[in-house]
This record gives structure tokens, C-alpha cells and sequence, in this order.
């Protein structure tokens, strides 16, 4: 049993998955628009945890919050179901692909077979979609990946019911309800309001505010730290900010190309200029991560790199403060 | 980033065939999809991570033989996970894993338990036994 399903690759699991869904519900999304409408676009700083032996940054909301938001915002209904026997967890998944429904699944990346060494962590808010069965295997839809993988029944159950922080619990979803016609102004509008807001906030770890309050410790870490360890810690401020899906520069490129696709679509064409001022800001962000990657390699550094990079996040949290400012007049 | 800037270095994508997609601008100005084969200053990060986990695990095999730890502590680090990761695999409390970590403790540990842990570690309770770091 197959259901047609169509394979497009993407930058972010969750967007991806989002994105092909709807497309082979017949509602034509791309990756960036779920992303916008989604209001993907986050920063969070949260030192009290730790992943991978370093804080916390996070580039965007919690796992499935994105999709959550943007079946809000076109006004279609997503049906999340979390299973604790796994016996019935397959069961169902079955029977959702006999009734001819693609359903996505959050899963764990570490016991993935076909994710490279690099990549394979306890990170348990990766999607993909299961969209048939062959034989006994399962046929996997991973929008990261160029072609679709297969899985076979035990490795699935692995990855579905993988476990620690963000336990996947066997989650299946899929999107039920379609609407007939989408409002994309008022979407676009309440989706870009979101971010704004986000990015805005009033709380010293989120958005702006966040990208300071990291500035300011990473000039602190070789002192409270030592080298070696402040040097981790960039390291994987890096990773999270490059690596783990982002599409680049911390989400800002799939976020430029959104405002471009969505200022045409709309016809405002402050949205597009404002497209161009976010990939350059996307650029800067590059050019950190070329920076504090290069902090690393050195190992011995004096602390004025510290304090260079720190400046080099400021001023980014700086013209993010404007850019935000500015958007949120635009719309 | 430009559609000619979208790096294209050697990575530990590209030994396994794989591709990764990124947003870049084409020469008009329009966002367009592009692949990249991989970035060399993530692979630094990356490299720079592994290093750690590998320093990890060589740390913890030496305990392991010094007695100051039970091999849980060895295959916890082999298998990239923290303590939080352990206890939701084994489903016991972290005071409890935390305890299963002194040898003296773990030496005394019947076969039910030492199964959870092979289990989560994907290895068989023969393997989990015979680990003593030495080799």
C-alpha cells in the first residue's frame, strides 16, 4: 500500500514536513511561507540548560509550534495523536496509510540509519512523513534529505519511541479539514505581528534581548569557564545556529525568502525591500559563525577575540532591533 | 548569501552522498533553493564536537579501569547521552542511575536491572559485564 505522495527536499524538518502535507493535500505552501505563517523565526538563551554539555540556543520555537501555528492562521485542522503501547502506535500509522493519509511523525535522530555520524544526537523533534508500506518497510519521506529513505518496522518503532527531553512518544499528525479559500493578507499579517513580537519581547533571554544577554556572557566564559570550555560552548552556538536545519544564518535566509514571497503575493512591497536588509543580516551571521568557528581552531586566544565577537553579536542584535521595528510598521 | 556563494567544501555529507538545501539570492534579486555539499566552518564545529564526545568516552574508559566508575558511565558517553537521556531510557530516577554508577553498587546489580541498561545501550547484558576498560 502507497499513497502518491510527492517528495520535496527542504532546509528545516518541521517546515519541510509541514509544507509537503499540504502540498499533497492540494494546498500549494512553500517551505518559507510555513515558515513565515508559522512565525518560525525565534532566539532563545537559556543558560540553565544544557544540550550537549554547553547552554541552550535556540533559533526557533518549540517543536511543533510552527505547524501548529500556521494550520491557525489558514484555518485547517491538524489531528496530533501520542501513543503509550507501541504495538498500537504502529497499528494505527498502518491504518492511517490504508485510508490513503500521509501522516507526519516526530521522531528521535539518533537511532536514524541514514543520518551521517555527525548528525546523530539524542535530539528527539525531527519530522518526517511515512507515506506507504512496501513489503514490511516503511516508506519515509525526510524532507532533509534529497530522495525518499525506507525504514524497516524496528527501526522505526526506535526512532518513534526514542527517548529523553522532547520525547517523541510515537506522536503522529496530519492535517484534516482543508479550507476552502485562504485569507494570505491577514495571515501573513498575524504571522509577521508574531515574530515581531517575539523578537521584541520584553523578557531578557528571548529575541533581541536574548542575542545581548549571550553577547555579554560570551565575554565572561573564558574567566567563569576557562578556554577550552568557552570555546565548546561557541562551538556549539555555532552548530545550533548552522547545522541542525536552519537553511543558514540561524533561519534568516528561509525567513528573507518568506517576506519576499510574501510581499509578492500581497502586493506590499515593503516586505520585499525589507527581504533584502534580512539576508544581509542572515550574511552578518554567517560571518560570526566564519568568526567564532575560527576563535575554535586557534584555541589559544587572547580575550579580546572574546570581546570582538561579543561586539559582532551586539551590533547584529542591534539592526535585528531595527529590522524588527521596522516591520512591524510595514505591515 | 548569494546563489554563487552557497558553499561547496568537502563534509561529512558529501562522503555519504547527501546534499543539503539552503536559500540563496540569484542574480535578480529572487530567492532560489540551492545545494550545498557542505561548509567548512561546519565542519570545524562539527569535528570540534566529535573531538569532545571521543575525549568523553577515553575519560570514561579510564575510569572505568581506575575503578572510580561502573562501564554504565562509559556506555552512557559511548552512546552521546546525558544523564536525563538515561534515566527516560532505563525509566529509573537520576539518584538511582546516579548510584548504579559506583562500582561497589553495580556489582551487586541482578540481571533484570543490568538488562534495562544493555537494552538502552543496544548491547546484551554478557557485553555490558565483560566491559571492564582495560582492553
Amino acid at each position: 500500500m502507497t499513497v502518491d505522495f510527492k517528495h520535496h527536499q527542504s532546509a528545516h524538518c518541521e517546515n519541510g514536513v509541514a509544507s509537503n502535507l499540504l502540498i499533497n493535500q492540494g494546498l500549494q505552501i512553500s517551505e518559507p511561507m510555513a515558515f513565515g505563517l508559522g512565525s518560525g523565526l525565534f532566539y532563545v538563551y537559556l543558560p540553565f540548560v544544557k544540550v550537549n554539555h554547553a547552554p541552550a540556543i535556540s533559533y526557533r520555537p518549540l517543536p511543533g509550534l510552527i505547524f501548529n501555528r500556521l494550520a491557525k492562521r489558514l484555518g485547517l485542522k491538524v489531528k496530533r495523536i501520542k501513543f503509550s503501547n507501541r504495538a498500537k502506535a504502529q497499528q494505527v500509522l498502518e491504518q492511517k496509510i490504508a485510508e490513503g493519509i500521509p501522516c507526519g511523525l516526530q521522531v528521535g535522530v539518533f537511532h536514524l540509519p541514514y543520518f551521517p555520524e555527525e548528525y546523530r544526537f539524542h535530539f528527539n523533534a525531527h519530522n518526517l512523513v511515512v507515506y506507504g508500506k512496501e513489503g514490511d518497510n516503511f516508506l519515509v519521506s525526510d524532507p532533509v534529505m534529497e530522495t525518499t529513505t525506507i525504514l524497516t518496522p524496528n527501526e522505526l518503532e526506535r526512532v518513534r519511541f526514542a527517548q529523553g527531553a522532547f520525547a517523541p512518544k510515537g506522536q503522529i499528525y496530519y492535517p484534516v479539514q482543508l479550507p476552502q479559500t485562504v485569507n494570505w493578507e491577514c495571515a501573513i499579517y498575524k504571522a509577521i505581528k508574531k515574530t515581531c513580537r517575539d523578537m521584541l519581547a520584553p523578557v531578557p533571554i528571548v529575541g533581541v534581548k536574548g542575542m545581548r544577554m549571550v553577547a555579554r556572557a560570551i565575554v565572561k566564559w573564558p574567566k567563569k569557564v576557562g578556554g577550552p570550555k568557552a570555546n565548546h560552548y561557541l562551538a556549539q552556538m555555532v552548530r545550533m545556529q548552522e547545522e541542525i536545519g536552519t537553511g543558514g544564518g540561524g533561519f534568516r535566509f528561509i525567513y528573507a525568502a518568506f517576506l519576499q514571497e510574501a510581499g509578492n503575493k500581497i502586493g506590499n512591497t515593503k516586505l520585499v525591500e525589507l527581504s533584502k536588509e534580512m539576508t544581509e543580516i542572515g550574511d552578518s551571521w554567517r560571518d560570526f559563525a566564519v568568526n567564532a568557528a575560527r576563535v575554535y581552531k586557534k584555541r589559544k586566544n587572547g580575550d579580546d577575540v572574546y570581546v570582538s565577537l561579543s561586539k559582532e553579536l551586539m551590533s547584529l542584535a542591534d539592526r535585528e532591533e531595527q529590522f524588527f521595528k521596522k516591520l512591524k510598521k510595514a505591515i | 548569501m548569494k546563489e554563487s556563494d552557497v558553499p561547496q567544501d568537502k563534509s561529512s555529507l558529501k562522503e555519504n552522498d547527501i546534499k543539503e538545501l539552503c536559500y540563496a539570492v540569484n542574480e535578480k534579486g529572487e530567492y532560489v533553493t540551492a545545494l550545498s555539499s557542505g561548509w567548512d566552518t561546519k565542519t570545524i564545529v562539527q569535528e570540534a564536537t566529535l573531538h569532545q564526545i571521543e575525549e568523553r568516552i577515553l575519560e570514561a574508559k579510564q575510569q572505568v579501569r581506575e575503578g572510580i566508575y561502573s562501564p554504565i558511565v562509559y556506555f552512557m558517553e559511548l552512546n552521546r547521552m546525558d544523564m536525563q537521556t538515561l534515566c527516560a531510557y532505563v525509566s529509573m530516577w537520576k539518584w538511582r542511575v546516579k548510584r548504579h554508577f559506583r562500582p561497589s553498587v553495580y556489582n551487586r546489580l541482578n540481571d533484570k536491572i543490568l538488562q534495562r541498561y544493555a537494552d538502552a545501550f543496544g548491547i546484551s547484558v554478557a557485553e555490558l559485564k565483560a566491559f571492564t576498560g582495560k582492553e
